[in-house]
């Protein structure tokens, strides 16, 4: 949406990469673009087409369970909004025949003279993020696909439990349209799995099993739902604690095994697998979901060799941990699912973070092909006139129109006083919809709109701005938020929500009333970032935004830099990582933009998004620092066990510690046989509940290294699921093929470690396979600590930002702002933001620096108008708002001798505490006047009846 | 033991009007939540938002009890 609306962005739709001529910075890249046979600027995705088209095709966006026509969108909030013609199915195209669509398009946008063409296009940077592939339907075939109609990929039940989708969100057998009673998800499938040559792990499958089995719960609680793991790969930020939540929720049963067989039997499907104890089990089921892997995309050859860049191994772009973002090629990056499998949160970082390459390669020609948007002026006459309203009702889909009766609310808006228009949409935020908003505004001279949908929170800018491109002011505008607080919460009662609608509408009506148009500000911005911790996240997140153009100050506590990547030996990909880490010293360090504080600590941070003062100690001196954005790379530790004899015994140790011992060579492993790890010490409902992330891989890393070293060592690691997502399974299955042991533990069971007479230590567990429990005698005792975060609190006040349960610092939104804090102008990277791995870390902290940089490189911040404003009139000086207010927004100045309360508007939150305490009613808060509340107030009392 | 069963009665058919004044970037956000994860609560609440429960004027509340609402929330 968002990319849709903004001028720097051209989209070229049916478009593939032919060639890229060229040096970084000045590429000629050639593109072919297929024709759409509609004309994006023309149509008005009125949908006539398609109504009129004689030709059926499968739907494919619906994964081909729904039937519809040759002109196509696939979704409705689909950028650009308008219609295409699919090329293989049309008649014109093919035959020359038909035409119908072309004499019914009212706005003549069917136009069956495009041709085929080749666009070149001049650039300074290249991006791919062509995304992944599907699995091929002869790997599913294996597990009953094609052959069994009731089983279904997960990109079939996405759509299935889609309200909008081709059920109308419920979920049924494809074989006889039934609800199934009893569903199993089998996991890995085209994934781990090297057989299909994809040895790799998808990353996200477990999660949206687990998120896909949720919904279908939500739409049918009396389904049982059982789940076939190999390993619980829920990693991510967050998803641990999602997941435990969803399996006591809804019941889930999880079965560890590797994927069963599955047979037709009779009306349904028979699982057969053996479970950990060793024993055959099976079991029917009504329909089985596969859950799909993510591949590499099927034309990644043609990029490849388009781009002129290399591909890994399975076919996916190549990169390094080191430069995580960058393919083979200088100038020409990649970001999401085509650099190797990912989730949403991780696809919308690495896209921030090649933002970030982008502007660093192109910092020299910042702002030279801008195009800045300009809204017409406002029109001040509309507000000589009475209030001109106009009412819209979202149905939202079926979101909204499922549960209320929107014409109903809509026709009773009709009776509101003032209410001069009133309409429903299909969806209001649709590109196509808020055109016909605009039209509607300007036709009916309307000065104040109201539309009732979705919450304010998300999309009230996106409509504020609808009236701006039509000359109202955006403070005229009030939301009934009828999604999220009454359709959602109220589904089972459509009557009691339709009502409230009423009310709502008729209450925010009440408000519009009374609404005044309200001047935005804008204030300069320092054009300078404060990076607080100098690791390896820091020191990358203050490389970008130097390359790019700005100063950049480090504040690292300690005396040295280099945080938790000075204690890293050697990269997942077996890279030297002290190399890594002194190079990037070197550049920190000869950069002319960036200026380190060592010993530092920041003692205050006062102002807001553009201009922060901030003070930070360094040694007993106290220096004062202007800038404008904080970047937090603060990082976390090493956990410290207080169990299996940690700190007692010399030979247990931490990964961490064992790596630094390996580093040494062969003679670290003089009389060492017997090497046990034990996983998630610490993390997973241990001392802490967040999985560590990292532990996994970082263990079988050193496990291959043991190996590598002394090939006769036994090496054991006992595990409670192994996640080497990505392409790091590839390590897992290396140590596998080197006969390194993997012993599964429940949280139950754990393993012990116990000294033994010899000297040595023995590691006592539960095997589960022979249902007994065994002793290992150790030389090392090696323990996945995990990663603990250092105590923010202190810090969390510093800046108002909070804090996870986990104690690490919480993003704004998990997938749509990772990076950013919920205070503006503060951004957020590295192990600060939840343990991950190097490579994450650097993609995490070029992102942070790319949206750091935005406010820098705009040199102004628009200040929201909802603020306060003192009458000083009215003020008798008493000085209480000034003592109450939170945020130091409001001085008592000297007018004539007497005092009086002034706004600061740059630093007032628009909380209000002002004006709800002033003693002579002198303030009123911008957008929520006394006024306003109170015709809320009035609007709510009054019955539906009594109106008019 | 009448009177209870009458109070209880008097419950069962008691249909609250409730107001809610709740702050934009907690209760509110916290309402929409709700919405996202799909709980449901009686339909009985009507809401104003506002940036801050700091904006909450007692002025507010005494209006909203003298026009007979029965009951005030507020979420901040």
């Amino acid at each position: 949406m968002e990319a849709g609306r903004s001028p720097n962005i051209e989209i070229l739709t049916n478009a593939t990469l032919h060639s890229v001529e060229g040096k970084p910075g000045a590429f000629n890249a050639l593109v072919h673009q297929e024709p759409r046979y509609i004309d994006e600027d023309k149509c008005t995705a009125c949908g006539m087409c398609k109504m009129y088209c004689p030709r059926p095709v499968a739907d494919f966006y619906n994964e081909s369970l729904a039937v519809i026509h040759a002109p196509r969108i696939d979704y409705p909030q689909a950028i650009p909004s308008a219609y295409y013609i699919d090329p293989k199915a049309c008649l014109r195209v093919n035959y020359e025949t038909c035409n119908l669509c072309a004499q019914t398009c009212t706005a003549g946008a069917i136009d069956f003279s495009q041709k085929p063409k080749d666009v070149e296009l001049n650039v300074g940077a290249v991006i791919l993020a062509p995304g992944f592939g599907k699995i091929d339907n002869q790997v599913l075939s294996r597990f009953g696909y094609g052959r069994f109609p009731d089983v279904v990929t997960s990109y079939e039940i996405e759509r299935l439990t889609c309200a909008s989708g081709p059920s109308e969100g419920h979920v049924i057998r494809l074989s006889d349209g039934r609800a199934p009673k009893k569903i199993a998800f089998l996991q890995c499938v085209g994934s781990r799995d090297e057989t299909c040559g994809n040895g790799y792990c998808s990353s996200v499958c477990c999660m949206y099993a687990f998120k896909e089995a949720a919904i279908i719960k939500e739409h049918e609680p009396e389904v049982d739902i059982t789940f076939f793991f190999m390993d619980v790969r829920t990693q991510g930020k967050g998803f641990d604690e999602a997941r435990k939540r969803a399996e006591s929720k809804y019941s889930f049963r999880v079965v560890r095994a590797r994927v069963p067989r599955v047979e037709q039997v009779d009306g349904k499907l028979g699982l057969v697998w053996v479970d950990e104890e060793g024993t055959s089990r099976n079991e029917l089921f009504d329909m089985v979901v596969l859950s799909v892997g993510l591949e590499a995309p099927e034309d990644a050859h043609i990029i490849s060799a388009a781009a002129g860049c290399e591909l890994n191994h399975y076919e996916f772009a190549k990169t390094s941990v080191q430069n995580p973002l960058t393919t083979t090629r200088p100038g020409i990056f990649t970001a999401g699912a085509f650099q190797g499998p990912k989730d949403v949160p991780e696809s919308v970082t690495q896209a921030s973070g090649v933002a970030a390459l982008a502007s660093e390669l192109l910092a020299d020609a910042r702002g030279t092909r801008t195009v800045t948007l300009t809204y017409p002026e406002e029109d001040r006459t509309l507000l000589e006139e009475e209030p001109r309203i106009g009412v819209f009702v979202c149905h939202c889909g079926v979101n909204i129109a499922g549960v209320v009766d929107v014409k109903a609310v809509r026709d009773y808006a009709a009776t509101l006083p003032n209410v001069v228009l009133y309409d429903d949409v299909l969806y209001s935020c649709s590109q196509d919809a808020l055109k016909g908003i605009a039209q509607k505004i300007k036709n009916n001279r309307l000065n104040r709109v109201v539309i009732a949908a979705c919450s304010p929170r998300t999309h009230e800018p996106l409509f504020q701005d609808t009236l701006k491109s039509v000359g109202v002011n955006p403070a005229l505008f009030e939301m009934a938020n009828v999604r999220d607080q009454c359709a959602w919460v109220h589904a089972h009662e459509p009557e009691a929500a339709t009502q409230k609608s009423k009310d709502l509408v008729r209450m925010a009506v009440a408000k519009a009333r009374l609404l005044t148009p309200l001047e935005s500000q804008t204030v300069g911005v320092n054009p300078r970032a404060l990076v607080i911790g100098g690791g390896g996240a820091g020191m990358t997140a203050a490389l970008s935004v130097a390359e790019q153009g700005y100063e950049c100050l480090i504040v690292e506590k300690n005396d040295v830099l280099g945080g938790n990547l000075a204690r890293l030996k050697w990269t997942a990909d077996g890279q030297d990582a002290p190399r890594i880490l002194k190079e990037m010293i070197d550049r920190v360090r000869k950069h002319p933009k960036i200026k380190v504080l060592l010993g530092a600590k920041l003692e205050s941070v006062s102002g807001y998004v553009g201009n922060f003062v901030s003070t930070v100690k360094v040694k007993e001196k106290v220096q004062t620092i202007e800038h404008g954005v904080i970047l937090v790379a603060t990082g976390a530790k090493e956990y410290r066990p207080k169990s299996y004899l940690y700190g007692e015994n010399d030979r247990v140790m931490t990964q961490l510690e064992l790596e630094e011992r390996l580093a040494k060579g062969k003679t670290s492993l003089k009389n060492i046989s017997n090497v046990v790890m034990i996983q998630c010490v610490g993390s997973r409902g241990d001392d802490m509940q967040h999985c560590s992330r990292l532990c996994c891989t970082q263990a079988v890393r050193n496990a291959l290294k043991v190996k590598e070293l002394k090939p006769d060592a036994n090496v054991f690691v006992l595990y409670r699921d192994m996640r080497t997502y990505g392409f790091h399974e590839d390590l897992y299955s290396a140590a596998r093929r080197k006969g390194i042991n993997f012993i599964r533990y429940d949280l139950e069971n754990r393993p012990e470690v116990l000294k033994n007479k010899a000297s040595g230590l023995t590691v006592r567990f539960f095997d589960k396979l022979l249902g007994d429990t065994l002793d290992l005698d150790a030389d090392l005792a090696v323990l996945s600590v995990g990663v603990e975060p250092t105590d923010n609190t202190g810090l969390s006040k510093l800046l108002k930002a909070p804090l996870t349960q986990d104690g690490f610092f919480l993003e704004a939104h998990a997938k749509l702002r990772p990076v950013e804090v919920a205070v503006d102008g503060i951004y957020l990277c590295g192990l600060a933001h939840g343990p991950k791995s190097l490579d994450e870390t650097v993609a995490q902290a070029k992102a942070a620096a790319a949206k750091a940089v935005i406010p820098l490189a705009k040199g102004r911040v628009s200040v929201t108008p909802l603020v306060s404003h003192v009458d000083q009139g009215v003020c008798i000086g008493c000085g209480l708002c000034e003592s109450l207010c939170p945020y130091k927004a409001i001085e008592l100045v000297k007018v004539d001798k007497r005092k009086k309360a002034q706004t600061i508007t740059a630093s007032c939150k628009g909380c209000g505490i002002c004006a709800s305490h002033c003693p002579t009613l002198a303030i009123s808060m911008g957008g929520f006047t006394d006024e306003a509340i109170f015709a809320q107030i009035h609007a709510f009392a009054q019955q539906e009846q009594e109106v008019r | 033991m009448s009177q209870t069963n009458e109070m209880s009665n008097d419950i069962k058919g008691f249909d609250p009007k409730i107001l809610g004044f709740f702050c934009h970037w907690c209760c509110y956000a916290a309402a929409d939540s709700a919405g996202v994860a799909r709980y449901q609560y009686p339909p009985n609440i009507r809401t104003i938002r506002v940036m801050c429960t700091g904006r909450l004027d007692f002025r507010f509340v005494l209006e909203a009890f003298r026009c007979g609402v029965d009951g005030v929330f507020t979420g901040g």
